[in-house]
């Protein structure tokens, strides 16, 4: 029996985190009743024109960026004609000829680099809803024209373990790029496979399937093995694997084919006329370049050093975007880093598991969990108060003070006295801080009034400690 | 009486709005049983925006020099809650929920537009004879073509239901009825008007222009329509206004004659005219030379391949699933998309849909639309090397004159010909205006074609405006025979 490897390549469509619409000024938000996210532009009605959404090409840009592709300057969009109830004009707008980005990829933890051949920005379908009852289809058009990259890579992968973190990997680095919110069951990430096997040692690629309709990393685990061990039953049986597009079925765990190569559609691509070529200068290149934000290999490596958080707590927050980013506001807002890492990990991470959120669903604002935490560290509120402050809050029925003080929760204030007496010694304790935020170092005086609050153990409003700091920084 | 003779009589109160829309309306009712320019006429809302026109007039504030005048508009420019058929089976039913922008400018600038006008199904067709609401025909001769696809616009204005209308030219659709009925027609630069709201028949070549008595009417009405928009990338209107470029003057501009649009197959009475015509416009101090255009020679092949391209795409969408035409019983989606689209688009378009799904499919693009593409560019390379020389070029609009209803639907092959001196125009992206110079031997409309630079439409204006300042041509009127 001969031994074969697989070489595997993705197609990702990753859904851009845009307000509006590629071609139209349509909401993309997730949901909403049938038909009510759409105009004349993105239903295709008879005269409608579509216009460029220039926040879209930007996070094609970063998105390149992030990944390490060449970015195409001049580009083209291109018309892909085939009929089908969920594109309303019969043709889908996307770029063929000349695709935004080529070149990059990612590493693996192996060491291995997986390579990327191309990214191109598209138009999204709407979606079909099947009714067994009346057994009829109806379509709503609220996802027509969502905008989408599609990540193309070269076949590099060669078992599900790879392809699970290589997407995993390409999830965070887009998060944190800012260009896609990656909620996978609202399906702005999206993954099809192209598997073949060959003999050990072949340079050669052997025929490929192709894989379409898995809706978690879970189900794309699954399919990678399940295919390349039939392929492999196939080929060790003497047989030949037919180049077939097969459309997995999750119940079943299994896979059946769609259609085979013989009925492959021809999408009489041309380029599309309605829309002038875009042209990506240097100033505006540049701006993206600078826009780009800190990368989360990069950021890990900030956290250990300049936030002195522990491994641990470092490996889990550069996970997950808007993890740091809540992080990053404490820390702006005058909360020390460990702690600020703490309620994260603990409390706020838990609040997402209890109510079966992402991290993408965070709507809580960094102001409150600050705020709790210096209720709590400066001793005006018990430490289980703080949680059920902080959990009021992130479910987003009240405000943290509100909160609070609807239940009594604050021990008593310091007076203006005591206030004045604290930060006099913070400020003599910390002569250097002083220095540096007399010599133009705005980070400073959020140390200071961190200082100051933890030295007031928390029962004075910061907003009045920090009016009198600087009150008396300035004097 | 031309759109700007009506709007000076209704501005100095000399008539009133409804009397000059009642006017029209009985005209209409006179005539079309006999031409079939109009295929629609709406009272209630037009009679609203003519009392509203009268009272601007009478506090001495119109919205523009046309505020008040009824026009008429192709059915396939958008017109909120109007249907917009495209003369098809296909859109019978359908009624647009938005102004086009530029129905949008007519009604910003007070214009009256209670006409729909026949037209080619979807544009395609050069005789106005593949309408589902049937032929017009030409009020010179109703046994003739008004031409097309534009020719409920021409056929209305020159037989005087209406002092202007709009239409649309992909290849030659407003300037070749013009011609042929002899109205002043004017297609503009490509990106001068808006084309969001036309139903798209070629993307890269449709624009719409206007229909009037005179060139003077065609600068007003371009001045209203053109116009940067943002829900058209490829618009960005024109750098001067028409208008007040018409000085009557065409002393020192160069015009040249191009040699290839005068060789064979070019009718001799139509030659002889519009040789006549150049030398009235030496005479009027021009200077009229002869001179050498390259790429005609490709332009049909290019033209038609690039057309029905496009064409196939734009109107995929006609699946009979969100709106118009659908075939009863259908059993699968498939049979659903089949049978509405073979019922509900005519021969014509059916022919078009075809060849461009067939230049597109693979391994044929290469050989036909990329080839095309490139004679688009050797055109346009023809066309800016001669404007190194000359300011404008004068030639014919169609190589004979009007030809008789049901010869073209014969021989398509010799209609697509005959579009030979237009569609260049469009692959160029180019301003043309055509405009009457006189009857061949049987008193049948010849036209001549002014092509300017792009984005000059006020200079092509200038010329044919000065032209008619001089002659009387375009004061020809037909008599048209009541059915």
């Amino acid at each position: 029996m001969t031994a074969y490897e697989a070489a595997i390549g993705l197609e990702v469509h990753i859904e851009l985190n845009t307000r509006t619409k590629i071609f139209c000024g349509c909401s993309t938000a997730f949901g909403g009743e049938p038909n009510t996210h759409c105009c004349p532009v993105c239903s295709g009605l008879p005269g409608a024109l579509p216009r460029l959404n220039r926040a879209v090409v930007e996070k094609a840009v970063l998105a390149g960026l992030a990944l390490g592709c060449d970015i195409r300057r001049h580009n083209v969009f291109d018309r892909k004609n085939y009929f089908y109830p969920d594109l309303p004009k019969a043709y889908q707008i996307s770029q063929l000829y000349l695709p935004i980005c080529e070149g990059g990829g990612l590493l693996l933890s192996s060491g291995r680099f997986v390579r990327i051949r191309e990214i191109h920005m598209e138009e999204d379908a709407g979606k079909l809803v099947h009714d067994p009852w009346t057994e009829s289809t109806l379509c709503d058009y609220n996802r027509c024209g969502v905008p989408l990259i599609e990540i193309v890579t070269q076949p590099d992968l060669k078992c599900a373990d790879e392809v699970t973190e290589f997407l995993q990997t390409l999830k965070t680095r887009l998060e944190f790029a800012g260009v896609t919110d990656g909620k996978m069951q609202e399906g702005s990430l999206r993954a099809d496979l192209n598997i073949s096997l060959r003999p050990v040692g072949s340079s050669t690629l052997g025929t490929r399937t192709e894989m379409k309709n898995m809706n978690s990393f879970k189900a794309i685990h699954k399919a990678v093995e399940v295919e390349t061990q039939r392929q492999a039953e196939i080929l060790n049986g003497g047989g030949r694997v037919l180049q077939e597009t097969r459309r997995w079925d999750g119940n079943k765990d299994a896979s059946f084919a769609m259609r085979s190569k013989e009925n492959a559609q021809d999408y009489r691509y041309f380029p599309e006329p309605d829309l002038p070529p875009v042209d990506i200068d240097d100033t505006w290149m540049q701006e993206l370049k600078d826009a780009l934000p800190e990368m989360p290999d990069v950021k890990r490596e900030r956290y250990l050093s300049e936030l002195r958080l522990p491994e641990r707590d470092v490996n889990i927050l550069c996970q997950s975007a808007p993890l740091c980013r809540l992080l990053e506001r404490c820390v702006d807002l005058g909360v020390q880093p460990r702690s600020a890492a703490n309620w994260l990990l603990s409390e706020v991470l838990k609040l997402l598991n209890e109510r079966g959120l992402e991290p993408a669903d965070l709507a809580l604002p960094a102001e409150s969990l600050c705020r709790v935490i210096q209720l709590v560290e400066g001793g005006k509120i018990g430490r289980a108060d703080g949680r059920n402050a902080l959990q009021a809050a992130f479910d987003g029925q009240t405000n943290v003070d509100e909160y609070v003080a609807r239940n009594g929760l604050l021990r008593e204030e310091a007076g203006e006295a005591d206030l004045e007496a604290a930060v006099r010694q913070v400020l003599a304790e910390n002569a250097d801080a002083v220095a540096s935020f007399r010599a133009g170092k705005q980070k400073s005086f959020g140390f200071l009034t961190g200082q100051c609050l933890k030295a007031l153990k928390g029962r004075a409003d910061p907003k009045r400690v920090s009016e009198l700091l600087r009150r008396m920084l300035e004097q | 009486m031309t759109a700007l003779e009506l709007a000076g009589r209704l501005h100095k109160r000399e008539m009133r709005v409804l009397d000059a829309l009642s006017e029209a309306q009985k005209k209409t009712q006179a005539l079309n049983p006999s031409v079939n320019a109009v295929t629609e006429w709406e009272e209630t809302e037009t009679l609203r925006a003519a009392e509203q026109a009268q009272k601007r007039i009478d506090e001495g504030k119109p919205l523009s020099p046309l505020d008040g005048v009824p026009i008429g508009v192709k059915d396939l420019i958008c017109i909120k809650d109007r249907r917009t058929s495209c003369a098809s089976r296909m859109l019978a039913d359908y009624v647009s929920p938005y102004d086009a922008t530029a129905a949008a400018h007519l009604k910003a600038a007070g214009l009256l537009l209670p006409a729909r006008c026949n037209m080619d199904e979807f544009a395609m067709g050069s005789t106005t004879e593949t309408s589902v609401y049937g032929p017009t025909r030409n009020p010179w001769d109703l046994t003739r073509s008004p031409g097309g696809s534009s020719g409920g616009s021409a056929a209305a204005v020159a037989a005087g239901m209406l002092p202007a209308a709009i239409g649309s030219d992909t290849g030659g659709s407003i300037r070749q009825p013009a011609a042929y009925c002899a109205v002043t027609g004017m297609k503009p630069s490509y990106g001068a008007v808006s084309r969001y709201g036309l139903v798209a028949y070629a993307s890269s070549l449709d624009q719409i222009g206007p229909f009037g008595g005179d060139a003077a009417d065609c600068a007003a009405l371009l001045d209203i329509l053109a116009g940067p928009d943002g829900r058209d990338a490829t618009c960005s209107g024109l750098p001067a206004p028409c208008f007040p470029a018409l000085s009557g003057d065409v002393r020192g501009i160069r015009i040249g004659l191009p040699r290839e649009y005068f060789g064979e197959g070019l009718d001799e009475e139509v030659r002889a005219r519009i040789l006549e015509a150049a030398d009235i416009f030496r005479e009027l101090g021009a200077d009229v030379e002869e001179c050498s255009l390259e790429g005609l020679d490709l332009a049909i092949p290019a033209y038609y391949v690039l057309a029905c391209a496009e064409a196939s795409s734009n109107l995929s969408r006609y699946d009979g699933l969100k709106y118009g035409y659908r075939a009863e019983d259908a059993e699968t989606p498939d049979s659903l998309y089949r049978r509405s689209r073979t019922e509900g688009f005519g021969r014509e378009v059916r022919r078009r849909i075809l060849l461009g799904s067939f230049v597109l499919s693979a391994g044929y693009y290469d050989a036909y639309y990329k080839k095309a593409k490139a004679a688009r560019a050797l055109i346009r390379r023809g066309f800016d090397a001669a404007f190194r020389t000359f300011d404008l070029l004068l030639c014919p609009v169609a190589p004979s004159t009007a030809p008789r209803l049901g010869e073209s639907l014969q021989d398509p092959l010799k209609m697509y010909l005959s579009d030979i001196y237009t569609v260049s125009v469009n692959l160029a992206g180019l301003p043309g205006l055509s405009l009457p110079c006189g009857l061949d031997g049987q008193d049948l409309p010849v036209g001549m074609q002014l092509i300017g630079p792009r984005f000059r439409d006020e200079l092509v204006l200038r010329a044919g405006d000065a032209f008619q300042k001089h002659t009387r041509f375009h004061l020809n009127k037909p008599e048209v025979k009541r059915a």
